[in-house]
């Protein structure tokens, strides 16, 4: 697999949407070359022949472990609203959602 | 005479068990010095009055007999990453300037448990992204060795605290280099242990298979005594090692004698500093003197390292950073025209520029299109790195390597060029996308007064020879004890 | 133009744990806003997962029972999107690698048998719930984590069904197997079981597939076929006007009986799926999977075969008792205490049912021991059936022990042949006109005389001795 081409501004825009981050057209312009050259140096590693390898996600080698099954009181409903940058009743209040 | 709060961990530590020292006198000092040191930047938050009231707790329990252990007293600081209930907890980021933890990190609680005093919070990269603590948002700390240079990062403000005494050590987090590098560049002791062995329970994460929690510390005997306190199995933490690895404080003192060193040939190309590289070159030697075995060792895919770690840690950084949405925590900036734009303007006004791009850069290699180019791919030579470190260890013990390819550099020389930036943390990533523990120790001074600093890296849960022969080095010069001119009273 | 329809459903069963998915939060339903909740699962900074092993046991248990191949390694992968009720910005869920792959489910519809694959089972977490409350919120929205990291599977169906009938066929088999296998609880209205379906059209003999829409919010099984019709009906109007059957995603409108397209537009899905750094891989040994399918319930399908072939039920009979656990455990725990399976299923099928009157079995006072214990006192002569009706009323509501009431009230049937003989001629001295009728060749009159010597005996004399001396008497 040949390493993609480098992104146009337009792609960064979209790309940084999706993560949800809006760019200012300064931000936008500075960034793109700099995502072209890092992208540039990353593209080094289709050098490497990858055929037969494993992933490696995790840097442990045991299996996940597993808790029981026991309910246990979580944070104090003042404590888990206390960050809350709007409150609704006892709930995270945001601007209206629709369906 | 040595100000109090120029001592070692180690020694205050011995002092408050004759009781010659009182835990009170060494948290006035440490915030003294604090005070008198502000311009460095070290701290983003100094709890003056908890420090007391733990101090004061911490004296009474000496007094009565009841000292709860070596770290019982001694005034410590965290880097801003770690959750302290109550607490202020920022990652150095506007989105989390306001935020009070609502909970302690695992390595929070255990300090406290074991008595320790926490003075404060330190400054560091915005979600610890940076190799030069310039990327804080509330400002970049100092290198206490010369203000005008730049203390490394992302733990820069750790390395800071312990170098210039305002903190008997520090706790910092390191994904590629970020305990070790700053320690380095500051001439102080970082380790990073082995992934696993410390939890990350409580710790902000960057990428979370690669993020490791370790101390920072004067020297090395205060780093094996650190370490065995925050070290060991969370069952908070899925990725805490269920392992009883051997204690780090236990035959600190027995030498290298026999002990296989190797020397990865690739770590000594172009781009290493000269007097970085003479500097290791002695320090390799001064290992031979002592009985070590100097062996040469191949680390193949090095020159593929950087790609590979900044690939896989933006990946997992832009997915780790998508709480950061202004619901239940944190900044907000809502101009009314629904949650789309809320999120947008919010992250847009709470990151700064270094997370902005590493966020762009992981959400490209993540998507559609993007992800078996280049993120799997990645992991795949991630695999073949940790095959490279594992051959290394068939024929060494231990690596010896620079910590950093330079000393510390101007602030603001490399902010421009932000690959340039990264690659300068060649020597410490593989380390990380290996999972194995690596200690920094000071081996000497630049001609321009700059520290430098020596790596060493074994294989995994080898923290305990590691510090031994960390340990053995150190007692040879003694880099480690001498201070930077503005922590001098 | 003849259309036929490809369905294929993504359901979406809540696990019945204690505690949720990733931390020790309680699942319990219908709590005040975010009491159930802590920083794991608000996805605060630094808070970790750690895997419940019981949300395990029984999604092992369910692909088990879908005849699915359980994986020794499966991987958790993350899910990247934004959305208030998602805390972390992405869901905890699994993607390449499953827990579970290639089961099937088999259902009758209409009279014929029918089997469904199953492509895969996959666990995950649960989102929390936007809340739109006016009267609390206005022109806000609110969030309330509860239900935030609860414990999912997520069933999915190969595109096979093809009509609103096939596809409520399968939720109604799904719904019940989850339920005898005590996975799930089943319930819709309250959403721990949903139903997601993607639903195209093509010509009939065609092979490719159509554009298709994802269906959501169907919240009740009255609503299954009823959703898909629509939806299927729509597209076919869609592609007959000369239009294109748009991609999106639409949402049952229960009230008007239509779907509709989501108001949010959604932009193009990317969600950045890769493995979870912070939870190791889930490793079930072969063993373990060994030793869950051996421990297996017995499923419904082969509990109604048994019932029929083993105990002699009617094929009604046995599909009625085994549609509902509850009812089936009833059954079957009443049978352990006596063997006449029949007359117990008919009790429970005609009286207990209509005594319930829609409650949980569990609220009324009638044990299934205490109903083996009348059937067998009818059984074995001791009461009549109309004393038990009037004892079961009472076992209902009151509960107790059927042969103590008996024998404490002096209800059981009087068998001495010389009382009966004095009440029927009593009886029989009382109603000449009626004695002289039968004589006269209007022998159905025997049936009134029956009546009258139960009536004086207080309904205790049985019924058998009474005719038979009523015959002697008058023949």
């Amino acid at each position: 697999m040949t390493t993609p081409k480098p992104p146009v501004q337009a792609e960064v825009l979209r790309i940084a949407a999706l993560a949800r981050l809006v760019l200012s057209d300064a931000e936008a312009e500075a960034m793109t070359p700099e995502l072209a050259e890092i992208l540039a140096h990353v593209a080094k590693l289709e050098e490497v022949d990858v055929t037969g390898v494993e992933a490696t996600a995790h840097a442990v080698g045991f299996a996940t472990p597993l808790r029981d099954d026991v309910s246990r009181p979580g944070l104090d409903l003042e404590r888990a609203l206390a960050n809350a940058p709007e409150r609704i009743g006892d709930g995270f209040g945001v601007p209206k959602i629709l369906e | 005479m040595t100000a109090l709060c120029d001592l070692s961990l180690t020694a205050l530590s011995r002092a408050l068990a004759r009781g010659e020292h009182e835990s009170s006198a060494a948290t006035e000092a440490c915030l003294a010095r604090a005070a008198d040191t502000k311009g460095l930047g070290a701290y983003l938050l100094i709890d003056a009055e908890g420090a007391r009231r733990q101090a004061a707790a911490a004296d009474l329990r000496c007094r009565a007999g009841q000292r709860l252990g070596p770290l019982d007293g001694v005034p410590l600081a965290l880097k801003d990453i770690f959750l302290t209930a109550g607490l202020k907890t920022t990652c150095g980021s506007r989105i989390l300037e306001d935020f009070v933890a609502p909970y302690d990190a695992t390595v929070v609680r255990r300090l406290k448990d074991a008595g320790a005093v926490v003075l404060g919070k330190l400054s560091m990269d915005e979600f610890a992204m940076g190799s030069s603590n310039e990327h804080c948002a509330f400002g970049p700390a100092k290198n206490p060795w010369d203000p005008t240079r730049v203390p490394g990062g992302s733990s820069g403000g750790s390395a800071v605290a312990v170098a210039s005494g305002s903190a008997f050590a520090a706790l910092g987090t390191d994904t590629g280099g970020s305990i070790r590098q700053p320690a380095a560049l500051c001439g102080v002791v970082g380790l990073k242990p082995t992934y696993g062995r410390v939890s990350r329970y409580g710790v902000i994460a960057f990428a979370s298979s690669l993020d490791q929690v370790g101390p920072i510390t004067k020297d090395v005997s205060d780093c094996a005594l650190l370490l065995e306190t925050i070290a060991g199995h969370d069952p908070k933490d899925s990725t805490s090692a269920p392992v009883l690895a051997a204690s780090a404080t236990e035959g600190l003192e027995a030498g290298v004698k026999g002990l296989k060193l190797g020397v990865p040939k690739e770590y000594f190309v172009a781009g290493i500093d000269p007097e970085v590289r003479t500097a290791v070159e002695r320090a390799i030697a001064t290992y031979a003197g002592l009985g070590a075995d100097i062996v040469e060792v191949s680390l193949p895919h090095t020159e593929y390292a950087i790609a590979t770690y900044y690939l896989i840690a933006t990946a997992e950084a832009s997915s780790n950073l998508a709480r950061y949405d202004g619901v239940r925590f944190g900044l907000r900036r809502d101009p009314g025209r629904g949650v789309r734009d809320m999120y947008l303007q919010t992250r847009a006004r709470g990151f700064g520029p270094e997370v902005k791009r590493r966020i762009v850069l992981g959400t490209y290699v993540l998507s559609a299109g993007y992800y078996e180019a280049y993120y799997d791919r990645a992991q795949k030579v991630r695999t073949l790195i940790r095959r490279d470190f594992a051959a290394a260890f068939a024929k060494a013990d231990l690596l010896v390597t620079p910590t950093s390819p330079t000393p510390a550099f101007r602030l603001g020389a490399r902010l421009a060029d932000p690959l340039q930036m990264y690659l300068a943390d060649i020597f410490t990533v593989g380390c990380n996308l290996a999972g194995i523990p690596g200690l920094s120790l000071p081996c000497g001074f630049a001609n321009d007064g700059m520290p430098i600093g020596l790596q060493l890296l074994g294989p995994a849960w080898s923290e305990a020879t590691l510090t031994r022969a960390g340990r053995a080095y150190e007692r040879e010069h003694d880099w480690s004890r001498r201070r930077p001119p503005l922590a001098r009273p | 133009m003849s259309f036929e329809a490809v369905i294929g459903l993504e359901v979406h069963a809540q696990l019945l744990t204690r505690s949720k998915l990733f931390c020790g939060c309680a699942t319990a339903f219908g709590a005040s806003p975010n009491v159930h909740t802590c920083e794991v699962c608000l996805g605060m900074p630094g808070a970790l997962p750690v895997l419940n092993r019981e949300a395990v046991t029984l999604a092992v248990r369910a692909a088990l029972a879908l005849d699915c191949t359980v994986h020794e390694r499966s991987q958790w992968a993350r899910k990247n999107y934004f959305y208030p009720d998602l805390p972390k910005g992405y869901q905890i869920s699994q993607f390449d690698r499953p827990l579970a792959t290639h089961g099937h489910l088999d259902l009758e519809v209409e009279g014929s048998a029918r089997t469904i694959d199953i492509l895969r089972i996959h666990m995950e977490e649960d989102a929390g719930k936007n809340v739109h409350d006016d009267v609390l919120a206005g022109s806000r929205s609110y969030v309330d984590f509860n239900r935030g990291g609860v414990p999912l599977i997520e069933i999915v169906g190969a595109p096979q069904i093809r009509s609103g009938a096939e596809a409520a066929a399968y939720m109604r088999e799904l719904r019940r197997t989850l339920r005898f296998l005590d996975v799930c609880d089943g319930n819709l209205e309250e959403g721990s079981l949903r139903c997601d379906a993607n639903v195209s059209i093509r010509k009939v003999g065609a092979t490719t597939l159509g554009t298709r829409t994802e269906l959501k919010n169907i919240n009740s099984f009255r609503f299954v076929a009823a959703a898909i019709d629509f939806e299927i009906h729509r597209q076919i109007a869609v592609v007959e006007a000369g239009d294109a059957v748009v991609q999106e995603t639409r949402l049952w409108d229960a009230q008007a009986k239509v779907t509709r397209a989501m108001r949010s537009k959604e932009e193009a899905h990317d969600y950045r799926y890769f493995p979870d750094p912070d939870l190791p891989d889930l490793v079930l040994t072969a063993a373990a999977i060994h030793s869950a399918r051996a421990t297996l319930p017995e499923l419904p399908a082969a509990k109604k075969e048994r019932f029929v072939d083993a105990l002699g039920l009617t094929a009604y009979d046995a599909a009625l008792l085994t549609e509902e656990p509850e009812l089936c455990r009833f059954f079957e725990a009443a049978v352990a205490g006596h063997k006449n399976a029949k007359g117990i299923a008919n009790w429970i099928l005609n009286e207990l049912l209509r005594e319930a009157r829609g409650q949980p079995l569990a609220a009324l006072k009638l044990t299934p021991e205490s109903l083996a214990e009348l059937v067998r006192l009818i059984d074995d002569g001791t009461i009549s059936g109309k004393i038990a009706k009037d004892l079961f009323a009472e076992l209902v509501t009151a509960g107790g022990a059927p042969a103590a009431l008996v024998k404490e009230r002096g209800l059981a049937q009087l068998v001495d042949t010389a009382g009966i003989e004095a009440t029927v001629d009593a009886v029989l001295a009382a109603n000449a006109g009626s004695v002289a009728a039968y004589r006269a060749g209007k022998t159905n009159i025997l049936g009134f005389l029956v009546g009258q010597v139960m009536k004086a005996s207080g309904g205790k004399a049985n019924p058998k001795i009474v005719n038979e001396v009523l015959r002697r008497r008058l023949g």
